[in-house]
């Protein structure tokens, strides 16, 4: 059976395929009656896809509180929708939610949006997006956390990976890593640019307590616990940063997109 | 008036009471859900019926049992699961307490003891004092998330909750009359659409998922998730041992990991689930979800959404 006849029992996609030629690599379909998933190839197409999504987001935002004249795409948005006051800012307004993961993209909805007109929009910005080069549709913070070595998995991971101590923490260090998306606990951001030497399976058997502030990896991953927390990750040492904090206007320091370096702690 | 007094003292919480609002939207990307009311339409009924604006704080009971002392003046509103309602032991008096839409509406004195019994249906009964209730807000919310550990705690014996000014100026209440009937929870239905991994399952799926004979709600289900006991749901042979990437989650996503039973995610749902989501709750059938309580049976019927 293709992919193809495989979807037809699924979550219809809410643009019918076959109005415009199939472009690969993204799919935009309905999850339940008030979000929709774009599906994506990888994780390099979800950054740059929550990017330009977001930033349309923000603009129609800007554009709302200006009271700024509707664009001319907004303009192209009232035929789409044949409602006149489904103007482009109206119809992103509806967000309430946007979740990246790892081959996703969901859009959480305001329940009773028109999510065909929605998705048709979602779709172009999407396309264009994921279609771009690979540069980055918006400016990205740099965060640099200070790391104490010292974590109790730090010669296992060497065994595993048959490097030193001192070589997995030079190759932890030396990389720039990206916050590829979030969700498992507040605060929580799987990091993506390890070294592919660093890559190792997850502990067999999950810690009942991994302390806050235990610096991590598992599979392709790194990651900062936020919070003290069960967990299966192999840790390599302990950051004093404070990444999660609801009394700050972005209580978390490391959202989607935000380029991370490690640095030995002194 | 403004500022926030005291209005109540919590004598006993029951099995849970929580603070609980809209929820705060806007920070799932962060690992933060909504969380906020279960059954939306109750917490908004009780609010309404006091005058509240209709995003004010109020609270949560889970399985009746709340006791409350009034330390001032206050005017309450009782909705939701179907409780009897008693002011210091006694039922209240018809000029004391009356009927306004889906609510009951009591006034109470200084030093009233408002006691909620055991609902015989349902699960969460909803209980909003005029002003709204007032702790500090969170990330904008005054919602308490049980998943995240975010917002206020469950309400302990002791506690004593201050109400704000969180009510329209000219008191937008609903108007007296008659209760609405209950909703069918003797026999309730969640309508579902096919969610977007259906086709990882077996194509009969919709027989077992949608059967007559429904599921029982397993004991271990709560805010974060109901979890329904009966036949498996198998996966097509192509699937079976795939992985899937974690994902984004909605409340009312039917997530069924290997063992093949079903899971639908609540307001307290995790940010991204790991396993595929096979079919999706209709919004509107989410308050419905919030009051079935362990041991009922909930049945699901296919509702296939209009794509053109």
């Amino acid at each position: 059976m293709t992919p193809h006849h495989d979807d037809e029992r699924s979550a219809p996609a809410v643009e019918r395929a076959g109005r415009e030629p199939a472009r690969v690599g993204v799919r935009v379909v309905r999850f339940g009656d008030a979000a929709l998933l774009v599906e994506l190839d990888d994780l390099a197409a979800v950054r740059r896809v929550d990017d330009a999504l977001r930033a349309a987001r923000a603009a129609a935002r800007r554009a709302e509180h200006e009271g700024a004249p509707p664009t001319r795409r907004a303009q192209d948005d009232e035929r789409v929708t044949r409602d006149a006051a489904a103007d482009g800012r109206v119809l992103w307004s509806v967000v309430e939610d946007q979740v990246p993961a790892a081959e996703t993209v969901l859009l959480r909805v305001r329940p009773g949006t028109d999510l065909r007109a929605l998705a048709r929009r979602v779709r172009e910005v999407a396309q264009r997006a994921s279609g771009a080069a690979d540069e980055p549709a918006v400016e990205r913070p740099l965060v640099v956390l200070p790391v104490t070595y010292d974590g109790p998995d730090l010669r296992e991971v060497a065994a595993l990976t048959g490097l030193s101590v001192e070589e997995v923490v030079a190759r932890h260090v030396g990389a720039t890593y990206t916050v590829a998306f979030g969700g498992f606990m507040p605060g929580f951001a799987y990091l993506v640019g390890l070294d592919p030497a660093l890559v190792v399976p997850r502990l067999a058997t999950p810690r009942p307590r991994v302390p806050a502030g235990s610096v991590a990896v598992a599979d392709r991953f790194t990651a900062v616990y936020p919070a003290s927390t069960p967990g299966g990750w192999r840790l390599l040492g302990t950051c004093p940063t404070r990444l999660f904090d609801v009394s700050r206007d972005e209580p978390a320091l490391l959202t989607p997109g935000t380029r991370v370096r490690f640095e030995v702690a002194r | 008036m403004t500022g926030s007094s005291r209005a109540v003292e919590v004598l006993d919480p029951g099995l849970t009471t929580l603070v609980q609002d809209a929820g705060r939207p806007g920070w799932a990307h962060v690992g933060v859900g909504r969380s906020g009311a279960a059954d939306v339409g109750a917490w908004r009924a009780a609010n309404r019926a006091v005058g509240n604006d209709e995003d004010a704080a109020a609270l949560e009971v889970l399985m009746g049992g709340l006791r409350l002392r009034a330390l001032a003046e206050v005017e309450v509103a009782v909705a939701g699961a179907r409780v009897a309602v008693t002011v210091d032991g006694a039922e209240p008096s018809p000029g004391a307490a009356r009927q306004t839409g889906a609510a009951t509406t009591l006034r109470l004195s200084v030093g009233n003891v408002l006691v909620l019994g055991r609902p015989e249906r349902g699960l969460r009964t909803y209980v909003a004092v005029r002003g709204g209730i007032d702790v500090p807000p969170v990330l904008g919310s005054r919602a308490g998330d049980r998943l995240g550990g975010i917002g206020p705690a469950p309400l302990a014996a002791g506690d004593v909750l201050l109400v704000g000014d969180a009510h329209a100026p000219r008191g937008d209440r609903l108007p007296d009359g008659s209760p609405p009937d209950d909703p069918a929870l003797d026999d309730a239905v969640l309508r579902v659409e096919p969610g977007p991994h259906a086709h990882w399952f077996e194509p009969r799926w919709p027989g077992v998922l949608c059967a007559p004979e429904g599921f029982v709600v397993a004991p271990s289900s709560d805010r974060v998730a109901v979890r329904l006991e009966g036949p498996p749901i198998l996966r097509t042979p192509r699937a079976q041992g795939r992985e899937l990437a974690p994902i984004g989650l909605v409340p009312g996503a039917v997530q069924v990991p290997p063992d093949g039973r079903p899971v639908v995610f609540g307001v307290d749902h995790p940010v991204t689930g790991g396993y595929p989501v096979l079919a999706v709750v209709r919004s509107s059938d989410l308050d419905l979800l919030a009051q079935v309580r362990p041991g009922d049976v909930v049945r699901l019927a296919l509702a296939l959404p209009r794509v053109r």
